[in-house]
């Protein structure tokens, strides 16, 4: 199963990245989205997985059963996928303002940290 | 000695403060230093003549073999008094001069920290210790040419200097290391012993330009000599301290101290004595035909570091005794010629010596000190420049190669020396009384009892030369020479043809001075400054280094986020595919695929979506496949035993899905910036990546046989932490602090998040009626301004 999921990674880097290299902000969001997703089933995949067998304690024994999945790369995808929706949350709303303020979505019209002359000058004229 | 090198350091910190404090006396004050230290090396003396030599050295870092390791001879004494006896002449003299700068503490610092860089240059036995305090002295003549730092020339100035002894200093030290490898040991005082060893090897040619390239530069040779005029634009008392007494001197003395080890061979002589020759004509024709009083001296000051040169790359015994007096003789005329011209600025408001003259009345004493080093510079006896020039015409003269050659050329210069000497020290002084922008007075006190002090010695060493032959020429001769010496220095060696030399210069001199003016009109036509000119070199290198760095910061800071990307994954690609290419063992990786109907299934949907995404047109396509894929992958995670994965993924993918909805509906359509060919070539990229990341998967799940941690979680999540969720025992207890950290990330996030929600920048929240404009802008998401969403001004 292993081969299935490296083809899967293969093919969420590729896509994440795609849209990573666009022109527009929006697009570019979206890859970042998908570059999580990549790197969380690499971590799931790379260490070996395992068909149906969570790794818990059953009652009243004190180790899971063997063979089990491996518990370390689930816990650390746990705080990736908690981080990650962090991290799109404030992506996503640092490109609505990032719009707002450059009036624009294009990369290549957002190439400094000035705003764009005309509401430039609006903010002079009342500051 | 360590103290001595060091105090100049830590009282230098304290100057500005004295400064602050006393500002009538802080001068008199400071200059007990440089008297103190004066005084030390001074009781020196007469051991050092004996032979004796002081070594203290402090471990720095041992484990690089780089000790902050001193050592006293001949030559470091020799120089060690220059500098400080010279530094507190110049010290008092800046008092005065400089009385009325606000500026005047921050002076004193950078001088004091000159004087010891200075004298830790010409003290230090570690060849590194050396470097360290060269370009000290880099540093403090960059701060002190650039004094007047609201002068853009000033400042060009400044950036010259150090651009060009810095270079130089660069490629010293690559020489010093290879030296050091070479030789075996860093310390210089052993360097002599290893000499033969360092000629025979192969590294010798490329030790010997480098270590050339900085001690040329540091002194101002041919074709580096163009800083140094230009350094006149530093105040008077720092053009006489560093740019003439001092620290132009240290590639002489770096020439004089490695000679032992570098010296000897045809090629060292080739390159010191064309160049030191080279330099001393040009020098001197170029001094003579200067109107400012102190390029003038700036000039005339090349063509004396030339002569030092040159006598160092002739070597010798006689050659050597010769550059050592001329060395001590130009330390005290120049540095009391540079005093005068300092003085006569101040009083009367020009340099130009065209302006200047019959000031003799108005200025007595300085008019004095003038005539008396003029006349040393000049070689009249019974000064010591005569002295000095007579053995340095010896050693021309008796030189075992090109005696005439060298003979004549020495005679040129010296006889336009004799020339820039009149203009100095007679014209200002005598003839017509000139108008001058201010009513001339006599400097005070501070300003003439130094110069006056220096000319005083170029008399009392001119009358008894035997004094200074004793206790510092003839140290500092087999200091260099590795070996004894016989050296005696007379006023009046006889009648030989020598002297008859020097007679033929002073008549010359004297004739080229008064048809001066006829002269001149024939050689500004020739003008060889401007056509010999390596200072357009300099410039040129300058403009070509900042087109460089524009044209490279353009490449890689181009401000494009894609190409950025399309950078770093590519570097990646190629060099990790290459090595798991290459490297890695591959037949495990290449398996078929083994998997049941519906994993199948999942995998067929998560790849269908993936392409949607990367290929939708609307926006809310887009987030649709991407919400399928998000959904399939907690399916996959629940297939293989990760329920909780699954379930926090549910969870969280259904936020970010209401999340992209309720903000994408702000944004613009999609819109198809790029062009086909751009599109295909990010296209091959990122699958090369995508290619490549499951290559890299395939190789590590091919190989089973590794140690996995799992056992220990399985062993004590019930034992130790009393869970049986072993995935959550692991987030709240094991990894604990890192949940802590995520919390807080999340927090952090969270906050964010609000800011740029709710918080308004300044200017959008004062009228109502703008911020109400404002917000209808942003609910119909036109691309037009909205007022003032400054970024960084509100938030």
């Amino acid at each position: 199963m292993e081969v299935v999921l490296a083809v899967i990674i293969g093919a969420l880097y590729a896509a994440g990245l795609y849209m990573m290299m666009r022109r527009s902000l929006a697009k570019v969001v979206i890859g970042l989205s998908l570059l999580s997703y990549a790197a969380n089933l690499l971590i799931f995949t790379v260490n070996g997985v395992m068909r149906g067998r969570p790794p818990l304690v059953p009652e009243g024994a004190v180790r899971p059963v063997e063979p089990f999945a491996d518990p370390l790369p689930q816990a650390l995808i746990l705080t990736a996928i908690v981080i990650g929706f962090g991290v799109q949350a404030f992506a996503l709303v640092l490109f609505k303002r990032a719009y707002q303020a450059a009036g624009t979505d294009d990369l290549d019209q957002i190439r400094s940290t000035e705003l764009p002359k005309k509401s430039r000058k609006a903010g002079q004229a009342q500051g | 000695m360590t103290i001595a090198v060091l105090s100049g350091f830590g009282v230098a910190l304290t100057a500005p403060w004295l400064q602050g404090r006393l500002p009538r006396r802080a001068g008199w004050l400071l200059i007990l230093l440089p008297l103190a230290l004066t005084a030390w090396f001074a009781a020196q003396l007469p051991r050092v003549a004996e032979g004796t030599t002081l070594a203290e050295s402090v471990s720095w870092i041992p484990s690089l073999g780089i000790d902050l390791a001193f050592y006293l001879d001949g030559l470091s004494l020799t120089f060690a008094l220059l500098i400080s006896g010279i530094g507190a002449v110049v010290l008092l003299y800046a008092s005065a001069y400089l009385a009325d700068d606000p500026l005047l503490g921050r002076f004193y610092l950078y001088l004091l920290v000159f004087m010891a860089s200075m004298l830790g240059t010409v003290l230090a036995d570690n060849l590194i210790t050396l470097f360290v305090f060269w370009e000290l002295t880099s540093i403090s003549s960059y701060l002190l040419i650039g004094f007047k730092h609201s002068y853009g020339t000033s400042r060009a100035a400044a950036l010259q200097a150090l651009l060009v002894t810095g270079g130089g200093g660069l490629a010293m030290l690559a020489g010093l290391v290879l030296l050091g490898q070479v030789a075996g040991t860093s310390n210089l005082s052993s360097l002599a012993a290893s000499g033969e060893r360092v000629r025979a090897s192969d590294l010798y040619p490329a030790i010997l330009g480098l270590v050339l390239v900085g001690a040329f530069a540091k002194s101002a040779q041919f074709p580096f000599h163009f800083w140094l005029p230009n350094a006149m634009e530093a105040p008077t008392p720092v053009s006489a301290y560093l740019h003439s007494a001092t620290m132009v001197k240290a590639g002489v003395y770096l020439l004089a101290r490695l000679s032992p080890a570098l010296g000897g061979t045809v090629e060292w002589q080739g390159l010191v004595i064309g160049v030191g020759a080279a330099t001393m004509v040009l020098g001197a024709y170029l001094a003579w035909q200067q109107v400012d009083l102190k390029r003038i001296l700036a000039y005339s000051t090349i063509s004396a570091l030339g002569i030092l040169v040159l006598l160092l790359g002739v070597g010798g015994a006689l050659a050597t005794k010769a550059a050592l007096t001329v060395l001590v003789a130009h330390s005290l005329y120049k540095g009391a010629l540079f005093l005068v011209a300092g003085a006569l600025d101040h009083e009367t408001g020009t340099r130009d010596v065209t302006q200047l003259g019959g000031l003799r009345r108005a200025m007595p004493i300085t008019g004095a000190v003038a005539l008396l080093a003029g006349a040393s510079m000049a070689g009249l006896p019974p000064l010591f420049g005569f002295v000095a020039k007579e053995v340095f015409y010896k050693a021309t003269y008796e030189a075992p190669d090109l005696p005439a050659l060298l003979t004549a050329l020495a005679v040129l210069s010296s006889v336009l020396t004799v020339v820039a000497a009149g203009l100095v020290a007679l014209k200002p002084f005598f003839g017509v009384r000139a108008h001058t922008p201010r009513h001339p007075h006599e400097a005070p006190l501070r300003m003439w009892l130094g110069p006056l002090f220096l000319a005083g010695l170029s008399v009392l060493l001119g009358v008894w030369p035997a004094l200074v032959a004793e206790y510092s020429v003839k140290p500092a001769t087999e200091a260099v020479l590795a070996g004894p010496a016989k050296v005696e220095l007379v006023l009046w060696p006889g009648v030989n043809p020598v002297l008859a030399l020097s007679l033929l210069t002073l008549a010359l001199g004297a004739g080229v001075y008064v048809f001066r003016h006829a002269l001149l009109a024939w050689a500004r036509r020739l003008d060889v400054g401007k056509r010999l000119g390596p200072e357009r070199g300099y410039g040129r290198a300058l403009d070509g280094l900042l087109r460089l760095a524009d044209w490279q910061t353009d490449l890689l800071q181009n401000g494009y986020l894609r190409f950025y990307l399309i950078t770093i994954v590519a570097v990646t690609v190629v060099l990790v595919g290459y090595t798991a290419l290459a490297e890695a063992d591959l037949s495990g990786a290449l398996r078929a695929p083994e998997m049941r109907v519906y994993e199948g299934a999942i995998a067929v949907v998560i790849l269908a979506a993936t392409y949607a995404v990367t290929r939708a047109h609307s926006r809310l396509a887009a987030v649709a496949a991407l919400g399928t894929v998000g959904y399939s992958v907690a399916l996959l995670y629940i297939l293989f035993g990760a329920p909780d994965l699954a379930m926090t993924q549910f969870a969280v993918e259904t936020l970010t899905v209401f999340l992209f909805v309720l903000v994408i509906y702000r944004l613009p359509r999609f819109a198809t910036l790029t062009s086909r060919m751009e599109r295909w070539r990010d296209a091959v990229i990122a699958l090369s990546a995508g290619a490549l990341m499951t290559l890299l998967v395939l190789i590590v799940t091919a190989d089973p046989s590794r140690a996995h941690v799992a056992s220990f979680f399985a062993e004590n999540s019930v034992t130790l932490a009393k869970g049986r969720n072993i995935v959550n025992v692991i987030l709240v207890d094991f990894r604990g602090l890192d949940t802590l950290g995520e919390i807080t990330v999340l927090a952090v996030a969270a906050a964010g998040v609000f800011a740029l929600l709710k918080l308004r920048p300044a200017q959008a929240r004062a009228p109502e009626a703008r911020a109400e404009r404002a917000r209808t802008a942003e609910l119909q998401a036109v691309p037009t301004a909205e007022a003032g969403a400054d970024p960084g001004s509100g938030d």
